[in-house]
């Protein structure tokens, strides 16, 4: 590598990471419970669990489900209604003053074969909220997603760049070498790069897929644009409906068309997932696979038949597959710990990359000068 | 570069490469000896980083 790369390199590697280490410091310490999330409801109390039931104890229909959750807010409307990836003996009832709120939204667990209310997780508070809300957007709404996706995509070009100065400066040192018996400096020096390069697949995956998650309302909203308004180019001009017919019988329909599916969720008419006349029924796979994909259902909200049918756009399972991949939610308890440990160690990274240019400042700075220097040559 | 110093430089980096890349994507695919593919994937890393950081390799 010529002197001048490799300074220009150097360039890149400190200002990308310095420009984005507080905020990576903060998505990592927030990001940690958030591996465990499941368990910490456990804890807290928080998580929604249904009475032991035998097997095939029959079920409630969604229209009483629905009347249920209406009980505890009578002035709401619902939103959404959604089952968890394990867990069918519960809905979960999302409802608020109007299908396209965005705050005041109020939930309701309801146990599936009895039709009765379980609990009201809370949506806007709690410890796991805040911590939730700090490592998606930082309390800043849409711009600080989108914020913290640009913050991502520095964290890629840090660990590109990354890459490209292990070679120089690991050149004359074997794998896994840390020089203790030396300075702090060389040792901290030889531990980054020992940490920043085993860790360097997940990080890399665990950064793009968190940015692609950035782009989730985007991703939607262009879905709804593009396909949703397309499949349903005649109901264009139509009022919007303001007395839906049964939800059981949507949902019985959009069934009878993938019957080997399980539900996912189901958007009401004027919501984020739907139309302004639909039910958007989301089904999914049963295998560890296509569990994590979606396919839309459309269903006219007053007639309950199904208007369109049609597998989700590329970029929509781009989206839905990214999310495990970023959550760590898909190998069991094993893969919360080994999820946690790579967090750590990417903290390590961090931590060690601040302390190195930290140290810089003052004599220490003619070191990595000649550090530097011996590396170009 | 000659083969034998690329080699002893990115060696161990490309072989925990593509045992996490494998685990990551494995583990999505399927359930049972897919999320063993999962653990030994990730875990390995996890393991040689943890060794080599906290004994590290005595210099020559």
């Amino acid at each position: 590598m010529t002197p001048r790369a490799l300074r220009a390199w150097s360039w890149l590697h400190k200002w990308s990471s310095l420009a984005s280490t507080v905020f990576l410091l903060v998505l990592c310490l927030t990001g940690l419970p958030l591996v465990f999330h499941h368990q910490i409801g456990q804890w807290l109390g928080t998580e929604v669990v249904s009475p032991p039931l035998p097997g095939g104890a029959p079920r409630v229909t969604l229209d009483q489900v629905m009347a249920a959750a209406k009980t505890r807010f009578p002035s709401k409307v619902g939103m959404y209604v959604s089952q968890e990836l394990d867990d069918d003996t519960i809905w979960y009832v999302t409802m608020g003053d109007t299908p396209g709120s965005a705050t005041g939204l109020k939930q309701v667990a309801v146990d599936a074969r009895t039709g009765a209310p379980l609990a009201e997780p809370k949506l806007d508070r709690g410890l796991m909220f805040v911590v939730h809300t700090i490592h998606v957007d930082l309390f800043l709404g849409p711009w600080g997603k989108l914020f913290l996706g640009f913050m991502g995509l520095l964290m890629l070009a840090a660990i590109v760049s990354g890459v490209v100065l292990y070679a120089p400066f690991m050149r004359k040192l074997r794998f896994g070498e840390v020089r203790r018996e030396r300075s702090a400096r060389a040792k901290w020096l030889d531990l980054h790069n020992l940490l920043g390069i085993v860790t360097l697949t997940w990080a890399l995956v665990v950064g793009a897929t968190g940015i692609v998650n950035t782009w989730a309302d985007l991703v939607i909203e262009h879905w709804r644009d593009d396909q949703v308004a397309r499949l349903l180019s005649h109901y264009r001009g139509m009022p919007p409906v303001t007395q839906s017919g049964s939800l059981e019988k949507a949902f019985a329909n959009a069934r009878a068309r993938e019957p080997a599916m399980k539900i996912a969720f189901i958007a009401f008419p004027g919501t984020a997932f739907s139309s302004e006349h639909h039910y958007g029924v989301f089904l999914r796979g049963r295998t560890a696979l296509t569990g994590r994909l979606v396919k839309p259902v459309l269903v006219d909200a007053i007639t309950g038949e199904v208007s369109a049918s049609r597998p989700a756009p590329w970029y929509m399972d781009a989206l839905l597959l990214s999310q495990p991949l970023h959550f760590g939610d898909y190998g069991g308890v094993p893969m919360q710990w080994l999820w946690a440990l790579l967090d750590v160690l990417t903290l390590i990274v961090l931590g060690s990359g601040l302390y190195l240019w930290l140290g810089k400042r003052g004599p220490v700075r003619r070191v990595l000068a000649s550090d530097l220097r011996s590396a170009a040559r | 570069m000659t083969r034998h110093a690329f080699w002893s430089l990115w060696g161990w980096p490309l072989v925990l490469a593509i045992l996490s890349g494998a685990g990551l994507v494995g583990g999505l695919l399927g359930d049972g000896a897919w999320d063993w593919l999962t653990w030994i994937g990730l875990g390995v890393p996890c393991v040689v980083a943890v060794w080599f950081g906290l004994r590290g390799r005595s210099t020559r």
